[in-house]
């Protein structure tokens, strides 16, 4: 039993016994913890992937909306994109990075930070300059949406990694640390247990032999002559309660 | 694991885009348009005569910038450049596949949205 899986090199001794013991414990804590987490993500990563799913489909629809905003604004001022290429200097559209906390993992999410600013004021100034107002607040809408989904989106990629690399340990721990803690008990335990009984056999032998002793001294005993008998008792410091001493009388 | 997101994001705040005249117009209506004190523009115009290479260096160029927080890219572009764009697993700048005009969106070739066929698929 002992001898078979992995184990760690160690003396089996009682000490590393217990330490080995406080390790395993360690260890299962540390998995249930860990099994914890992992439900937690995969619980908020199910909710992302419909959400996901559900906006890129929405935007779909947006998209295809600010087309055709886009398409009025053709119509009725002509091409307008050069202009506005050339226009654009400053951002006016940013976005804001937020954090949310889930099971110690840090999800960005992304807000829309509209400064508003008079860009493209003068365009569509001769005619459609409603359309190309219309077509910016579509935009506008549009890139709303898109943000929205781009926060998701990025919550489901770092979500993803981490539900991995919680997998890898949680894997880890339950296949290899653990076993590899329960092979180490079990030959320490195994090994005490052999030095227990090799210990026995051993007191055994030894009473075994005092018996044995005993027993040839006292057969020496008989036989000698009783001279020795005296002496020998008095030489035994044995008990004094049973020898009585003769009053002392002055 | 916090720490390294949160320095990177704070400085990402620009929106990026690759697309048509149209989709790039509208866009920039809407006041994405940046261009930096290096005369970087944040957006690239595609039309039939642009070359792959261009695009492909543009995306690179925009993911590998560190204030952008989200890259808009044309469907029909994307789909010249697959095979980056599908290597491309990066949290940040996140990448975003958009219709344009011409072009419907396809869910079925989205590259993040085929990862979650996948995963709901299991």
């Amino acid at each position: 039993m002992s001898g078979t899986g992995a184990r760690e090199n160690v003396f089996a001794t009682r000490m590393a016994l217990t330490n080995t013991k406080l390790r395993l414990k360690g260890a299962q804590t540390g998995h249930s913890l860990l099994a914890k987490k992992r439900d937690a993500l995969t619980t908020r990563f199910r909710t992302i992937l419909k959400k996901v799913d559900e906006a890129k489909r929405k935007m779909g629809r947006v998209m295809q909306m600010a087309s055709f905003s886009m398409a009025e604004v053709t119509y009725a001022t002509g091409d307008i994109s050069y202009l506005v290429q050339e226009q654009a200097k400053q951002a006016a559209f940013r976005v804001k990075a937020k954090q949310e906390n889930v099971s110690g993992v840090m999800l960005p999410a992304f807000e829309v930070d509209r400064v508003s600013g008079s860009d493209f004021n003068l365009t569509g100034l001769g005619r459609g300059g409603q359309q190309v107002l219309r077509a910016k607040e579509v935009y506008a809408k549009a890139i709303e949406t898109l943000v929205d989904l781009a926060s998701l989106q990025t919550a489901f990629t770092i979500l993803d990694e981490v539900i991995r690399a919680t997998n890898r340990r949680v894997n880890a721990i339950e296949h290899v640390v653990i076993p590899r803690l329960d092979n180490t008990i079990k030959y320490i335990m195994s090994e005490l247990d052999e030095m227990d009984r090799e210990e026995f056999f051993r007191l055994k032998k030894v009473q075994g032999k005092k018996k044995r002793d005993t027993a040839a001294r006292e057969a020496e005993e008989a036989a000698n002559p009783p001279e020795f008998e005296e002496f020998a008792e008095g030489e035994s410091t044995g008990d004094l309660l049973s020898s009585k001493d003769e009053d002392v009388i002055f | 694991m916090a720490d390294p997101i949160s320095s990177s994001t704070k400085n990402r705040t620009l929106l990026a885009v690759i697309g048509d005249e149209d989709s790039i117009t509208g866009l920039l209506l809407a006041g994405v348009g940046h261009i930096n004190e290096n005369q970087k523009k944040n957006f690239l115009v595609v039309d039939t005569k642009t070359q792959v290479s261009t695009i492909e260096a543009a995306f690179q160029d925009f993911t590998e910038r560190k204030d952008i927080a989200i890259l808009l890219i044309n469907q029909h572009i994307a789909e010249k450049i697959r095979p980056t764009v599908d290597r491309y697993q990066q949290a940040f700048p996140a990448l975003l596949e958009i219709p344009s005009k011409d072009h419907p969106y396809d869910p079925s070739k989205d590259s993040v949205l085929k990862r979650v066929q996948k995963l709901f698929g299991e």
